[in-house]
Order: structure tokens, then sequence, then C-alpha cells
């Protein structure tokens, strides 16, 4: 990031970045019940880059500017407000009163406090979309409009959402402050949960521009090696899902092309993989059998691993096997489409469109999509009929995209 | 399923150092197991450097390293699930050490007391 980046170029990347992150380390003073003061604060901050670094320019060291301005006015904060009239001074005689905390903002401090955030938004006083919903917000400094975009619903519904879960965290009386192990263990299945779907929401959601899904994508594969530099949440799972993530986000580059479209798994130029995220997932992978523990995110990052070695022969036996014991832990639709696509590229079409049908789901979109393609190269009306079927019922404008595409490809043969 | 050990041997001290390239291709090798669901325990390296390795003779008298009675050195070992010997063996087989540096492999089946 030279000197020579425009301030309002830089600033946005950096509140992405740093917004959480200033936020988390406050709150471990403030206690969540005052996450609104920490914000403002954060806010505040931010507010003050715009203004001052238009008229100065960028200053040499931005985070640390950022980090100093934040931590004068949490200074300034605690020497007036009434968090400190009405609950500190009780408790401290007149003669200590003028103590004010130091805030420190070096990098373990920023880790602990944002693994100790993440756990506090992650608390089953909410429901799980609330706490996604809060999460994105809080730990990835979210607009109301981005939240409600990624959810794919009215940003009304998503301020309501948030404003209950945040009311929630304060009756709850949430203090961030080291947690039993016991409690992390509780909580963490969930925080992994939040952190697979952060960043599926980034990795698949067809909405938002792509740069948001990408930042999405990283700040969920952030968050997750924060869990990895704690013991107590450094769990094979921890290492499965993201040993998923570094799999995944190693196409990122190869699957949407310029225009936003998807480009299929076959059509992907592999030089855009990403090697060094694939060695950095076959560590985690490695590191996740410790244990013998089997989770989903063990068996999705093994299929995301297969995924990385076209080359295998028997690639789609092991992907078989895997969606085989993944429908066993997760009944959602979508793993038992993606189980019978591994059928066909093993046992063959016939098989697949036996199973396929079977199931009578006509009103699925996948369905419909899986249907299509099995078809195509056999019945090829019957294959396009599909695809008309699946683009009527497919919410997301990427997937129609690629659906139309497929189409237009049956026409022509 | 039974669990095999694979026990690692290399006859040159200078293999014992994989280059980074190596080491990836190992470790793309390890991740294909696991990836199987068939990896039960990524084991351990045996540093085989003078300092690091002694061996108690039977007279209790101790001497440097594994070096003086075997032409090879065990340099490690992994624990595999596997439905037979031959499935282990083929497992093995995949390994990037032999076109990498040579050196062995030797598959033991480990005897499950319950």
């Amino acid at each position: 990031m030279g000197a020579q980046t425009p301030y309002n170029e830089l600033l946005p990347h950096l509140f992405r970045q740093e917004y959480a992150k200033m936020t988390a380390v406050l709150c471990r003073h403030f206690g969540l019940k005052h996450l609104e003061t920490a914000e403002d604060i954060a806010s505040d901050t931010f507010l003050k880059a715009s203004e001052h670094w238009a008229v100065h320019g960028i200053p040499e060291n931005p985070q640390a500017w950022l980090y100093t301005v934040a931590k004068n006015k949490a200074r300034d904060y605690f020497r007036h407000r009434t968090v400190f009239e009405t609950q500190v001074r009780d408790r401290l005689s007149p003669g200590e009163a003028e103590q004010v905390p130091v805030i420190v903002f070096d990098r373990h401090l920023i880790a602990d406090s944002q693994l100790a955030m993440i756990l506090a938004v992650c608390n089953p006083a909410n429901a799980r979309e609330s706490q996604i919903a809060l999460a994105l917000q809080v730990l990835c400094g979210f607009s109301v409009a981005e939240i409600a975009n990624a959810f794919l619903t009215k940003p009304e519904t998503i301020k309501k959402r948030l404003q209950r879960a945040r009311k929630n965290l304060r009756e709850d009386n949430f203090r961030i402050e080291p947690l039993s192990e016991t409690e992390v263990a509780s909580r963490l299945d969930t925080v992994l949960k939040t952190l697979y779907l952060l960043f599926n929401e980034g990795y698949f959601s067809g909405t938002g521009n792509r740069l948001v899904r990408k930042e999405l994508c990283s700040e969920a594969v952030r968050l997750a090696l924060v869990l990895t530099e704690h013991p107590c949440t450094d769990t094979p799972q921890t290492n499965a899902l993201l040993a998923l993530m570094c799999f995944q986000s190693s196409r990122l580059e190869a699957r949407t092309d310029d225009k936003g479209e998807t480009i299929l798994f076959e059509e992907q130029d592999r030089s855009l993989w990403d090697e060094a995220l694939i060695r950095r997932g076959n560590y985690f992978l490695v590191n996740a059998t410790n244990g013998g523990e089997v989770s989903r995110y063990h068996l999705e990052a093994a299929i995301a691993y297969w995924h990385t070695t076209p080359t295998d022969g028997d690639k789609w036996r092991y992907i078989l096997t895997l969606y085989d014991q993944l429908v066993l832990l997760d009944a959602s639709p979508l793993t038992a489409w993606n189980r019978i696509f591994a059928l066909a590229m093993v046992h063959g079409k016939e098989k697949a469109i036996a199973e396929a049908e079977k199931t009578k789901a006509t009103d699925s979109r996948f369905y419909h999509a899986l249907l299509g393609f099995l078809y195509a190269g056999k019945d090829r009306d019957r294959a396009i009929a599909h695809y008309k079927q699946a683009i009527a019922l497919t919410p997301s404008l990427p997937e129609r995209m690629t659906l139309t595409k497929a189409i237009k490809r049956l026409k022509r043969t | 399923m039974k669990e095999f050990a694979l026990i690692f041997r290399l006859k040159d001290m200078a293999d014992f150092k994989p280059s980074p390239e190596q080491m990836q291709e190992r470790m793309n090798w390890l991740a294909g197991i696991a990836a199987q669901n068939k990896l039960a325990d990524k084991g351990n390296t045996l540093l085989p450097a003078p300092g690091s390795a002694k061996t108690v003779q039977t007279d209790r008298t101790v001497t440097d390293g594994p070096f003086t009675e075997i032409k090879e050195f065990i340099s490690g070992y992994i624990v595999v699930k596997a439905e037979s010997i031959d499935e282990a063996v083929h497992m093995a087989k995949g390994n990037p050490i032999f076109e990498q540096v040579g050196g062995t492999i030797e598959v033991r089946e480990v005897l499950k007391r319950d």
C-alpha cells in the first residue's frame, strides 16, 4: 500500500480490515453490554481519518495512526462518560477515580479479543440467523444493506433481527472475559458453523459484488486462523474447516469471469488456481486427522481436496464414498444432489437418473438442473425441458445464466 | 477396518532434508490419504542427527544413532486405515519418496488389543 494510494481508496479497505479488530479490543474493555460505545469510537476514528487524511495525506503507518486515535478516543471516553461514573466509580475509592485503563492494540491482544468476540457473538441466547447477521456486522464491518443482500431479505428485516440480537446480548449482560474451557468447547460448534456459513455466503451466494464476496471468504479464513492460534479452539474440526476453506478459496479467481458469471469446474483455467492455498489446505487437512474424529467439515474438506487433484483416476470413486458418509451427517438436499452427481461420474448417468427420479422432488431447482445435466447427450429435449424448469425455479442470476448457457450449448448440438 | 503402520527408511542422511518441492509432494500424498479418511495417525518424523539419535544396546552400552548396525535408518512413520495389507501397500506405493530419494517403506499391521 504505497503513499500514492488515494486515501478514499485505502480507507474502505482499512475499514474492513481494522474496524472489527478495533471494536473487539474496545469491547474487551467495555464489556459487550457497551458494544455500541465501542462501535461509536471505532466509527469516529474512521470519520476522523477521512477528514484528516483528505487534508494532510495518508500517514506513514495508517494502521498505527488509526489505533492511536482510537486509543485516545477511548481514553477520553473513560474520563468523561457515564459508564465510568455509574459502574466503576462506586467500586473505586475516591482517590482512584482518576485511573484510566490503558488500551493496547498489539497483535496478540487483537487476536485474543477477536476470539472472545466471536465466542460472544455466537451466544446461544440468539437464534442462529441472528448470530450470523451479528457476526457479519460486528466481526466484518458489514452494513445492514450488505447483510440484507447476503440473506436475500429486506434491510428492515435485518435491522430488526440485529436490534433483537443486540438487545439479547445486553440483557444477557455478557462480558467479554475468559470463558472456561467447557464454555468455549460448547460454543465452538456454533462458532465453526457461523464461519462456515460466512464463508459459503461469500463463496456461493449469487448476490453482492465480487469484491465483497471475496472479502467475506478471506474474513472467514482469517477468523478461523485466529481459532487455530488458541489451544482450546485448535481442534480437528477447526482444522478441517480451515482446510475446506483453503481448498475452496484456491479456486476463487478461476470460478467467475470478469462479468461475474460462474465458470463451471471443468472449464476453469487451472493456472488460476492458487497453489499456495492448496498447500495450506493439505497442511490443515493432515492436522485435522488427529483424534480420529470425522465431522462434516472433514468430509467436505476431503471432497474439496479431490477437486484440487484433477488427474487422479480414482477421484470420483473417493468423492462418492465421502458423499455417502456426508449424507448420513447432513441430510440437506444439496448434499443429496451432489452425491447423485458423483454417482453419475462413477456408475454412469443411467443409474444416477434412476436415483434422481426416485426422489420425485420436482419442485427443486437442483433436481431439474441435475436431470438437465444427466439427460444431456441422451435425450436433448428432455434435458432442455429440465433446464428450463430449473431456470424458472432459480432466484440467483449467475445460476440462471449458467443454466441458460447449458441450454444454448445443447441447442447447438 | 485394520490399521497399518507405514515405516519410512532412508539410506542417506543427506536425503533426510527434503527440498520444499519434495516436501510438498509428500504432503500432497499424505493429504490424499487423509482425504480418504484413511489417515489414522499422521505419525512423526524421527530425527536421525547426532545428538538426537542414540541406541541403548543389550548390555546397556549406548551408541550414537542407529547407524552402526543397519545400513538404513528410520526417518518416520504414519498409521493408515485399510481393509487389507494389500490396500495399505497400494497406498505406500504412491509415496513420492521412491522417485525423490529412494528408501523403503515397511508396512506393518497394528495389533489391536481390546
